[in-house]
């Protein structure tokens, strides 16, 4: 078992990161963000220090609780970090459609979507790729429905299983891919059928079509990864804060140590990686696989540990 | 905020560049909302500023316990700066005694005096500082503790939040009883005197931007009485917490710390409120981490563990008491978790606030 990336939140490049931390230091801005955003390192700091710094930065739970914000908040910008998989998107397209609507111009979204298939695809086309099978990540298909993943199972040869994220969904999903496996098939088999309907969920999708276009999207730890996320479509461009704020110019270029790229093919364990336990811990993870405490990196530094006691 | 022992002769100058053991908290260096938060970015701006600062050392725990005359005083202080004010079960007030006493009663004491004094923001309603006061004093009042000093500041609006409350407190130990998380010992009965995450879900449920539903309520209560039911059963009770800030995971990771041994914990063996449990599955939270303000974690010997399970369960305050684990010579300093499916799992400190997520 392999994990993937991690988390929507940790997948977020570095460089995005960066750009967020740029605008939320501005002093007409109100910086709005998921609370597991504000601990993700960028190049030298976090959200929680630029808010040390006297940076308005505040936790919402919904991003439509945003444009309430801007509402009340008529002589400050409010920006929010629309960040992670086909999951989150939805609500955080909703939220720049009804800015649009209301015209509430004080608004923008500093977007950093990313996208499930083209990630696999990614995994697969490197010649080393070890991956036999794939655990779909059920609330992706609960908004995006399973169409995707076929021609993927096909052109790579792999089972995908759209598994649910409890532990005996866990367990149902695995063993529906071993089956798979020893009977030679590849097929799409969807394990979570109490919450992804084959279609997905359509409202959301027309919305997500509407607000957002595809784009080329780092990864952190991986690159960039050809048409793996979403940006503003052009009709909504005026609420993207990256133009907003004039950071499209910011560049960061990912760690070149990091070898989290390899783990996620399944080439290297974590603690193969030179860096792993020196330079990257997860107070100060280079990687996507370091950031999020369910990340593989994350998760063998601190089991590790555990081991090493009981030797 | 834990208090320290007995102050050191000499103290040593702070030396910032220093700072890398364990983990750097060089790498802010600015005070960030972590280093407030009680898991492990509070612990070290105690190890590694204010102790060598002050040239103090000692165990540290909820209360000093210091020696004066013949008798043993517990001592301890703690700030309140909770928002919003008022919230589902209670109020800063509420907080501001019961805290305190609590941190008391962890050492075994049977809390006397409090002193109470007041941050105040320029324009805060003095309808809302009256009904602070009033649960303070009512809260004193039910607790059995006398305010007894005091003190006012006012600071200019917008450079506070309303209300910030300070409660200082000293308590006699009970004679006999040395109650402190280093007396932790492999074999002990880990004890729980309730359900877990009441306080934290409340407060998050009406905080701005985050606002639920939600019928828990703060469990703001003072532990002296159940504690002193426990010591009345003649229990060689090792370590008592309150689990606060940082919740249970924080609590059993400083006493696996302090006492160098691990603890193992059984998941389903820990009472979490189902509504508490649906709020912490919404907002991506683990109620192992979520603050308590009427509950204690006990480190009792086997021989006794029935029996102070029994005076818990006997008492208004422990009737949902339940024993959550036990206590391991095995990988000192670590809390591990056996989860429902019989993996385990490592409970680390926390590094700074629980915060809502989103995966």
């Amino acid at each position: 078992m392999i994990h993937g990336p991690g988390c929507p939140v940790c997948v977020t490049p570095l460089e995005i990161i960066d750009k967020a931390l740029e605008i939320a230091a501005r002093p007409d801005v109100i910086f709005c963000s998921f609370g597991d955003m504000l601990r993700v390192p960028g190049s030298e700091k976090d959200l929680f220090r630029i808010k040390s710094e006297g940076g308005d930065v505040r936790v919402v739970y919904s991003p439509l609780d945003t444009l309430t914000l801007a509402r009340e908040n008529p002589d400050r910008e409010v920006v929010f970090f629309g960040i992670g998989f086909e999951t989150t998107a939805p609500a955080n397209a909703m939220t720049v459609y009804q800015a649009r609507r209301l015209g509430v111009r004080n608004f923008s979204l500093l977007v950093s979507h990313v996208l499930v298939p083209p990630a696999i695809a990614a995994i697969m086309e490197s010649p080393s790729c070890r991956v036999q099978a794939f655990l779909g990540a059920g609330h992706v298909c609960s908004v995006m429905g399973t169409a995707e993943y076929p021609p993927l199972a096909q052109r790579y040869r792999v089972p995908i299983v759209v598994t649910g994220f409890e532990p005996l969904d866990i367990l149902e999903g695995i063993r529906r891919a071993v089956i798979q496996l020893e009977a030679g098939c590849h097929e799409v088999e969807n394990a979570y059928r109490r919450a992804v309907p084959a279609e997905g969920n359509p409202a959301a999708q027309a919305m997500l079509r509407e607000v957002f276009t595809v784009t080329d999207r780092a990864w952190r730890g991986i690159g960039v990864i050809p048409r793996s996320g979403w940006r503003l479509a052009p009709a909504f461009a005026e609420f993207d804060a990256e133009e907003r704020f004039a950071v499209q110019d910011i560049r960061t270029a990912e760690s070149t140590v990091c070898r989290s790229g390899e783990v996620l093919q399944g080439l290297i364990k974590p603690h193969e990686c030179a860096a792993f336990g020196r330079e990257c811990t997860p107070r100060t993870p280079l990687g996507a696989t370091m950031v999020s405490s369910e990340g593989a990196c994350a998760a063998y530094h601190r089991y590790r540990r555990l081991e090493l006691t009981h030797a | 905020m834990p208090d320290v022992g007995q102050p050191a002769q000499n103290g040593a100058p702070v030396d910032l560049v220093a700072w890398s053991c364990p983990l750097p908290l060089r790498d802010s260096p600015t005070v960030v909302m972590g280093h407030g938060g009680g898991g492990a970015l509070s612990a070290e701006l105690v190890e590694h500023l204010f102790l060598p600062a002050f040239g103090a050392q000692g165990e540290l725990r909820d209360s000093a316990v210091v020696d004066v005359g013949s008798m043993r005083v517990a001592f301890s202080t703690d700030s309140y700066v909770v928002r919003p004010l008022f919230f589902p079960g209670g109020s800063i007030g509420d907080l501001a005694v019961n805290g305190t006493v609590n941190d008391l009663a962890m050492s075994g004491a049977e809390p006397l005096y409090l002193s109470t004094a007041f941050i105040l923001e320029e324009g805060t309603p003095l309808a809302d500082l009256g009904r602070v006061a009033t649960a303070l004093g009512g809260a004193a009042r039910a607790a059995g503790v006398h305010l007894v000093t005091g003190d006012t500041k006012v600071v200019d609006a917008g450079h506070g939040d309303g209300v910030y409350v300070n409660t200082a407190g000293i308590g006699l130990v009970r004679p006999g009883s040395d109650i402190r998380p280093g007396r932790a010992r492999p074999g002990d009965v880990v004890l729980v005197s309730g359900d877990l995450g009441r306080h934290g879900v409340a407060v998050l449920s009406c905080r701005e931007g985050l606002e639920f539903g939600t019928a828990v309520e703060s469990d703001t209560a003072a532990l002296h009485g159940l504690v002193c039911a426990m010591l009345d059963t003649g229990a060689d009770v090792h370590a008592l917490r309150d689990p606060t800030r940082g919740g249970l995971a924080a609590s059993l990771n400083e006493i696996g710390t302090a006492a160098g041994v691990g603890v193992e914990i059984v998941e389903r063996q820990i009472p979490v409120p189902a509504e508490g449990a649906d709020a912490c599955a919404i907002l991506g939270l683990d109620p192992l981490y979520v603050a308590n303000e009427g509950r204690l974690v006990a480190m009792v010997p086997p021989v006794d563990a029935d029996r102070v399970l029994e005076a818990m369960r006997a008492h208004p305050l422990g009737t949902g008491a339940a024993v959550i684990g036990r206590v391991t010579g095995e990988h000192p300093g670590m809390v591990v978790a056996r989860t429902g499916l019989g993996a385990t799992r490592v409970v680390d400190l926390p590094v700074g606030e629980q915060l809502p997520r989103i995966c």
